[in-house]
């Protein structure tokens, strides 16, 4: 897919080394786009040889439920099943972050981790049970929490094994919805959690909660007890809709910052514990491995990341010129601060344009003007976010960890583009 | 003015309907012992959660050779599923094996997950009987048992794991 280039303009500020240039350079040279091309036609009747097919006959009617455009077809999820016709439904489908803008996921194309497929839920007959170490246990139908109070949140998900292939040796190959897509950002709607274990009447005991959904896994997850009380939500809605049955309808955890594996879909139960369950999912998928052989368990928080997602693996750059480089950046802990971009493999860096709004815990679109000369380059982002945490290197990232750890990869990532404009993954 | 007349009389019989909640929040109802009980499945690494009931390496074979081994392999070497034994020594390796034996710091989890998660094609199928007797196989074959062993709710919660000293709690100290 070819990414739009403008042709421009000599007089631009350089902001650093390989062709990355001021915002106000970019914008001077995308005016110059415009003058030029002047069309002088008198002829009687013009319109009508100008007028196109959609100018001349009416469109199709109302749909009750639009869709996008046929010609968007191919923007796609990318599915990957870990088991083939084993387990049809353990894998994952990622989101393709390349061909989308903005920092609202789509709700269809929002990635999905199931380990037991999708379930198919009857609200009417769903349930939430809220019991273990409380005073009251309880019971909410669907109806009854859609009658509470709500708080909405525009809140990145992520995947902790999200990007885990950068963390082989070789870099593998790939698009960057399919290296980094199991990231993304939705407006959440729903209950605060806290709400609810506080009408149960939560015991001096309590320090975890162990959460369970209503899918063939019966997946279950543990959470501690301060984050649960403090900023989880109960989703029910997801970018103004109900949630997407991929996504848990009709209710999910959705946990500000930390890793969405305990962000359990279809929620059935929140059990109120002093320990944590150690459940296979927990342990088995959800601990790191340290350098020495051990293993880190309960590391939930989200690292500061960002990627470049235009350019990338998946588009190609048709001559030099001028381009806009784009990308998101998120961290667990914060808001953004700042996103550097580097053009010449980590040399030299200019500070990117943040998108406005910047939010915590959410994504933030960055933005800064290129002109390519059309020479091989290297093109790089580093976030940091508002408590100071900077995103690492890999050389850096790969010393934390043992051999094998696949979760909680968030280094720089790094795009060689070659001199015919295509663009592929390297490790630096 | 009709409208002016309508609409509070329609409040009215809305709030009314559910008058014991009244409005806002505490919407919660009641829920029973009974309600909880069959819901709340999961077993914490104490035992507590486990139910009666015994399991033995030979009561384990049959139910493993019928409902298991067609994926995981008849000894739990895997298959079209994860392997279920093996991977010692691969946790500082590029390829770590995670499994029973190499990996779980308690046996616990072993049932909590047999019982609400498999077989793939029939979670929630099999009866406590038949869970307790997996689970006492595939420990077995894990060489974390010995072959006469009876798994029940005072033994499996005693069960050593050979890497149950291999974690530590991520909440404190973990990298940036």
């Amino acid at each position: 897919m070819a990414w739009p280039r403008f042709d421009a303009a000599s007089d631009d500020t350089p902001a650093a080394g390989g062709g990355l240039l001021t915002r106000r350079a970019f914008l001077k040279g995308a005016a110059a786009l415009g003058a030029g091309a002047a069309i002088s036609v008198e002829a009687a009747d013009a319109h009508l040889t100008g007028a196109l097919p959609s100018q001349k006959a009416p469109g199709r009617s109302f749909s009750g439920y639009g869709q996008p455009s046929a010609f968007e077809k191919d923007v796609q999820r990318t599915i990957v099943e870990l088991y083939g016709a084993t387990a049809p439904g353990n894998g994952q489908s990622f989101t393709p972050l390349h061909l989308l803008r903005g920092i609202i996921t789509p709700s269809g194309l929002h990635f999905e981790r199931h380990h037991h497929g999708v379930a198919e839920i009857d609200p009417k007959q769903h349930r939430l049970f809220v019991h273990g170490l409380v005073k009251h246990p309880l019971k909410f139908t669907v109806d009854r929490l859609l009658r509470y109070p709500m708080v909405t949140r525009t809140l990145f998900l992520e995947c902790a094994r999200n990007s885990s292939r950068n963390a082989q040796p070789e870099p593998v190959q790939a698009t960057c919805g399919e290296l980094h897509g199991l990231v993304s950002c939705s407006e959440w709607t729903g209950v605060p959690l806290g709400i609810l274990l506080e009408e149960a009447g939560i015991d001096a005991k309590a320090k975890w909660v162990v959460a369970q959904g209503a899918d063939a896994a019966s997946l279950t997850r543990s959470i501690p007890i301060d984050p649960a009380m403090d900023d989880a939500i109960v989703a029910l809605w997801q970018n103004g809709e109900r949630l997407r049955p991929e996504q848990g309808y009709p209710m999910r955890l959705v946990l500000p910052g930390l890793e969405s594996c305990i962000g359990v879909k279809w929620l059935h139960r929140v059990k109120v514990t002093d320990v944590p369950a150690y459940s296979r999912e927990e342990v088995a998928e959800g601990a790191d491995l340290l350098p020495e052989g051990k293993s880190r368990l309960f590391h939930f928080a989200m690292g500061v990341k960002s990627v470049i997602t235009q350019p990338s693996p998946g588009w190609s750059l048709h001559g030099r010129g001028f381009y806009e480089i784009a990308g998101l950046a998120w961290s667990g802990a914060d808001r953004i601060a700042k996103v550097e971009i580097s053009a010449d493999g980590g040399k030299t860096w200019a500070p990117a344009e943040l998108q406005e709004p910047v939010l915590s815990k959410s994504f933030t679109r960055f933005r800064l003007a290129w002109n390519w000369n059309g020479a091989p380059a290297v093109l790089m982002s580093r976030a940091t976010d508002q408590r100071g945490q900077t995103q690492p290197a890999r050389t850096a990232w790969l010393q934390q960890y043992g051999a094998g750890q696949r979760r909680h990869y968030n280094a720089v990532q790094a795009w060689q583009v070659e001199s015919d404009g295509t663009l592929r993954n390297v490790h630096l | 003015m009709f409208i002016f007349r309508v609409l509070p009389l329609a409040l009215i019989a809305a709030l009314m309907t559910d008058g014991a909640d009244a409005a806002g929040p505490k919407l919660g109802q009641a829920a029973g012992d009974i309600e909880i009980a069959v819901v709340d499945i999961d077993i914490a690494p104490d035992g507590d959660g486990l139910p009666k009931g015994k399991g033995t390496v030979a009561d384990g074979v049959e139910v493993y050779m019928e409902k298991c081994a067609s994926c995981h392999g008849s000894r739990g070497e895997g298959g079209s599923a994860s392997a279920l034994t093996g991977g010692i020594g691969s946790l500082t390796t590029n390829a770590p094996v995670k499994t029973v034996g190499s990996y779980w710091p308690y046996a616990t989890a072993l049932f909590d997950y047999v019982r609400r998660a498999m077989p793939y094609d029939k979670p929630m199928t099999l009866t406590n009987d038949e869970t307790w007797a997996v689970t006492t196989y595939v420990l077995w074959l894990n060489g974390v048992i010995g072959r006469t062993d009876v798994m029940n709710a005072q033994t499996l919660p005693k069960v050593r794991m050979p890497n149950r000293d291999g974690f530590i709690d991520g909440r404190d100290g973990r990298p940036k």
